[in-house]
C-alpha cells in the first residue's frame, strides 16, 4: 500500500482471501459485515490498521479482514493491542474477541485496558458460551443454564459486561447486535473516532449451541434518545437495569495513556533539574487519597 | 465388560470410579469430552459426592485442585497444550507442596503457530515441574493408568500427569473396559492426605523457605519420585493381578531379546512401531521397540536394562527442545553412559502430522543401512524450508514465516499486502 487510492474505500475492499470458517447463520457473520462497513465509512487505510484477537470462534475474525491481524493467545488480545497501539500510536487498533476469551481466561486485562483509557476499540462477540468447545457456559451464560459442563444448570450470576466496562473506566461503552448492522456499523464508527478505550459489547448468538437469536430480537430496544450518555451514573443505572438496550451507554473525554505518556516527553524535553526538584517538592506533603473517575 | 465407546468417555469413567471429590473444569480441545463426561456422570448421580467446579482458565482449574486436595478432597482436572502452560506456575505449587492432585494431559502442540493437533510439546514442557508423568499407549491403558495414578500420587504425596495422546486416543472410538466400581473401591482407599487444612489440628500450608532450607525441601521432591520409581511397577503388579491386565510400569519392551537396534519411544506412536518392526522382522531385521510409560521419574537402571544390549539405539520423540534436539534423548542417553551404542534421535509426529508405517520403514532401513543422521526430522519438507530461508535472505522484512509456508503449500490464499 504504498499510494493511498484515490477513491473511498468499500466495505468489500476490506474482505481477505480467506473466506470465514463459522457456522451457517453465526451471528460473527453480522459483526464482521458492520466491521467491513465501519472501516469503508471511516476510509481506513488497511496499511494503518490492525486487528488483534485472542482464540475462539469469533477471534478468527482477523483473518477475514485485509488489514494487519494478530491471532493471538487465549485472554490476551488487550495487552498486545495496548502494545501495539503504544509502540506505534499512528496505527488504528481494534481488538476482538468472545466473551469467555475477554471475560473468563482474560478478564483480568479488561479492567486496567479501560482504566488507562488506552486509545483502542475492543469489540467483543458475546454468545453467551464457549462455541469453540462446543457449548460450555461462559461468564456471560444465564444462570440455570444447562450445558455439558453444568450437570444441574449454571450456578453461577452472569457478569454484567457493560456495568464491569462502566466501573472499570472505560471512556466509551456501547452494546450492539449481530442482527443490527446498521446500529452496530454506527457503533464501530464512533468507538474507532472516539479518542479513548471504547468497548463494544455486540451481541452475536451461536446458533449452534446457544441460539438466543429470536428472543434477542424480540427483547432488544434502543438506549432511549434522553439518555444523557455523558452522565456516568445514569450509564451505570442503564447497564444494571437491562441488558437489552442497544446504543452507546456512556461516553467521556478524558486523556488517554497515549497522550499522558506524550505530554511526559514533551514536558521532560523542556525540563531541566532545576524544575524538576520544584515540581517535586510542590507535590510533596501533598494530600493522597483515593482517586475518583 | 468391553463396550464400544470413546477414550474421552472411557477415561471419565474411569477418572468417576475412583470416586474424585472435587473436578475442575475448563474446556480445551482435545481434552473437553473428558471433563464433560464427568459433568454428566455428576449430573446424572452416577458420580456422587464430588463437586464439579466451571472455573474460568486454566490457571484457576490447577489453582482449585491445589485448594480442594489441600482441604483433603481428591482432586482431578484434566487440560492440554496451552492450557496447561497457562497453569504451569500452579503446577509448580502443587508439586512443591506435596498435594496428590491427579489430572490428565490430552497431549496437543503449542504454538505459535497455533494448531490443535497431537504431540507431547506440552507435557514436555512441564518436565521439570515436579510431576510425575505417566504415558498411555492406548486408550485402555489410559483407562487404567488413572485407577493408578491416584493411588500412587496419595501414597508419595505427589501429583501425577497422565498423558494420553489428544484425537488419536481421547476421540477414538473403540472397545474399552472400565474398571468396575467395586474393584477400584477395592484397589484404591479412600484419600489419607499427608496434611490437610483441618480446624480441628489447624497447620499453614506454603511457608516462605530461605536459603538455610529450600534445598533440603526441594531434595525431598527428588527424593520422593525416587521412591515412586520402585512404587510404580508394584502398583502396576497389583493391578495386573486385580484386573487381570499389563497396563503401566516403567516401560515395556517388544521383540528386544536379540534386538541389534532398539526404538525407544511413548504414547500411540508405539502401536504403529510395532507393526513396521514386526514387518522388518519377517525380513529377517532384528530390531526391538521400548515402550517408556514412566517419563517422570525416569528410570535410568530400567531404560539401560531394557537398551543395553542393541548395537545402535533410536529415540523417536513427539517433541523437541529448540536449538538441543531430543528431550527424552538426552536422559536416555545418560541412562546408556559408557555403552558402545550408536545413538540416533528422531523428532517425528508434531502438530499431528501422521507418523506412518512407510516412513518409519525408510528410517529404520536408513539407520540399518548406517545412513540415519544423529538428528533427523522425519518426514520434513525441505524444499519449504528452503523456500522460507530465501525469503528471509532476499528481504529484511520476509514476514511471518507460518502465513508464507501456508501460502507455499495452498492453504490460504490470501496475499501479502
Amino acid at each position: 500500500m504504498s499510494t493511498a487510492p484515490a477513491a473511498k474505500r468499500k466495505p468489500t475492499d476490506y474482505k481477505s482471501d480467506l473466506k470465514p470458517i463459522w457456522c451457517p447463520g453465526c451471528g460473527d457473520f453480522g459483526v464482521l459485515a458492520s466491521l467491513y462497513r465501519a472501516f469503508a465509512e471511516l476510509d481506513l487505510d488497511p496499511a494503518k490498521t490492525v486487528v488483534v484477537s485472542g482464540i475462539g470462534c469469533s477471534s478468527r475474525l482477523p483473518g477475514f479482514v485485509s488489514t494487519y491481524g494478530f491471532h493471538s493467545l487465549h485472554g490476551r488480545p488487550l495487552p498486545v493491542a495496548m502494545g501495539v497501539k503504544l509502540a506505534n500510536p499512528d496505527l488504528n487498533v481494534i481488538a476482538v474477541g468472545g466473551d469467555g476469551d475477554g471475560f473468563a481466561i482474560g478478564a483480568g486485562h479488561f479492567p486496567h485496558a479501560a482504566r488507562r483509557n488506552i486509545d483502542i476499540t475492543y469489540l467483543v462477540m458475546d454468545n453467551e458460551i464457549y462455541g469453540l468447545t462446543k457449548g460450555q457456559v461462559s461468564p456471560t451464560s444465564l444462570t440455570d443454564q444447562k450445558a455439558p459442563s453444568t450437570p444441574w444448570g449454571n450456578l453461577e450470576t452472569p457478569l454484567n459486561t457493560l456495568a464491569f466496562a462502566v466501573a472499570s473506566g472505560a471512556s466509551f461503552v456501547a452494546r450492539g447486535a449481530s442482527f443490527n448492522t446498521k446500529l452496530l456499523t454506527e457503533l464501530i464508527v464512533q468507538a474507532m473516532e472516539h479518542k479513548g478505550f471504547s468497548y463494544i459489547d455486540a451481541m452475536s448468538p451461536c446458533v449452534v449451541f446457544n441460539n438466543h437469536q429470536e428472543e434477542w430480537k424480540e427483547l432488544v430496544t434502543d438506549v432511549s434518545p434522553d439518555h444523557d450518555a455523558a452522565d456516568k451514573v445514569a450509564a451505570f443505572d442503564l447497564a444494571l437495569k437491562g441488558g437489552f438496550k442497544l446504543g452507546i451507554l456512556y461516553r467521556e473525554q478524558r486523556a488517554t495513556l497515549n497522550d499522558k505518556y506524550k505530554a511526559l516527553v514533551e514536558a521532560a524535553k523542556d525540563s531541566n533539574v532545576e524544575q524538576m526538584l520544584e515540581a517535586f517538592n510542590a507535590r510533596k506533603g501533598a494530600a493522597i487519597g483515593k482517586p475518583t473517575v | 465388560m468391553r463396550r464400544q465407546i470413546e477414550g474421552a468417555r472411557g477415561v471419565a469413567e474411569s477418572v468417576a470410579a475412583c470416586r474424585p471429590q472435587v473436578v475442575c473444569a475448563y474446556p480445551i480441545t482435545p481434552q473437553t469430552h473428558i471433563v464433560e463426561g464427568l459433568g454428566v456422570l455428576v449430573g446424572t448421580g452416577a458420580l456422587a459426592g464430588c463437586e464439579f467446579v466451571n472455573v474460568e482458565s486454566e490457571f484457576a482449574a490447577m489453582s482449585v485442585a491445589i485448594g480442594a486436595s489441600a482441604a483433603g478432597a481428591r482432586a482431578y482436572t484434566a487440560t492440554a497444550s496451552q492450557g496447561l502452560l497457562f497453569m504451569s506456575e500452579a503446577l509448580y505449587n502443587a508439586s512443591g507442596l506435596g498435594l496428590p492432585v491427579v489430572m490428565t494431559v490430552a497431549n496437543r502442540a503449542i504454538g505459535a503457530p497455533i494448531n490443535i493437533w497431537n504431540d507431547h510439546s506440552d507435557a514436555m514442557s512441564q518436565r521439570d515441574s515436579g510431576w510425575i508423568q505417566l504415558y498411555a499407549e492406548t486408550s485402555q491403558e489410559a483407562i487404567d493408568l488413572h485407577v493408578q495414578a491416584f493411588r500412587l500420587a496419595e501414597e508419595m504425596s505427589v501429583p501425577v500427569m497422565v498423558c494420553m495422546d489428544g484425537f488419536v486416543l481421547t476421540h477414538a472410538f473403540e472397545p474399552l473396559e472400565v474398571p468396575s466400581q467395586e474393584d477400584v473401591d477395592a484397589f484404591l482407599p479412600p484419600f489419607t492426605p499427608r496434611q490437610v487444612l483441618d480446624p480441628a489440628e489447624p497447620v499453614s500450608i506454603g511457608a516462605m523457605v530461605g536459603p538455610e532450607a529450600f534445598t533440603e525441601v526441594r531434595y525431598l521432591a527428588f527424593h520422593r519420585q525416587r521412591e515412586a520409581l520402585g512404587r510404580i511397577p508394584e502398583i502396576a503388579a497389583d493391578f495386573a493381578a486385580a484386573f487381570g491386565r499389563d497396563s503401566g510400569g516403567l516401560l515395556h519392551t517388544y521383540r528386544c531379546e536379540d534386538a541389534q537396534t532398539i526404538v525407544l519411544a511413548m504414547g500411540s506412536v508405539l502401536g504403529t512401531l510395532k507393526d513396521t518392526v514386526d514387518a522388518l522382522r519377517d525380513e529377517g531385521i532384528p530390531i526391538g521397540v521400548v515402550g517408556l510409560t514412566s517419563f517422570r521419574p525416569f528410570p535410568m537402571a530400567a531404560v539401560r536394562a531394557a537398551v543395553g544390549g542393541a548395537r545402535t539405539l533410536i529415540v523417536l520423540e513427539r517433541a523437541f527442545s529448540v536449538g538441543v534436539g531430543g528431550i527424552v534423548s538426552a536422559d536416555v542417553h545418560m541412562a546408556v553412559a559408557g555403552l558402545d551404542q550408536r545413538h540416533h534421535t528422531v523428532i517425528a509426529g508434531l502438530g499431528g502430522r501422521p507418523v506412518t508405517r512407510v516412513s518409519l520403514r525408510r528410517m529404520l532401513l536408513d539407520a540399518e543401512a548406517g545412513r540415519l543422521e544423529p538428528l533427523t526430522f522425519l518426514d520434513l519438507d525441505r524444499d519449504l524450508i528452503d523456500r522460507e530461508l530465501a525469503r528471509v535472505r532476499a528481504r529484511p522484512r520476509s514476514g511471518p514465516a507460518a502465513e508464507n509456508i501456508l501460502r507455499d503449500v495452498g492453504v490460504v490464499g490470501a496475499r501479502p499486502h
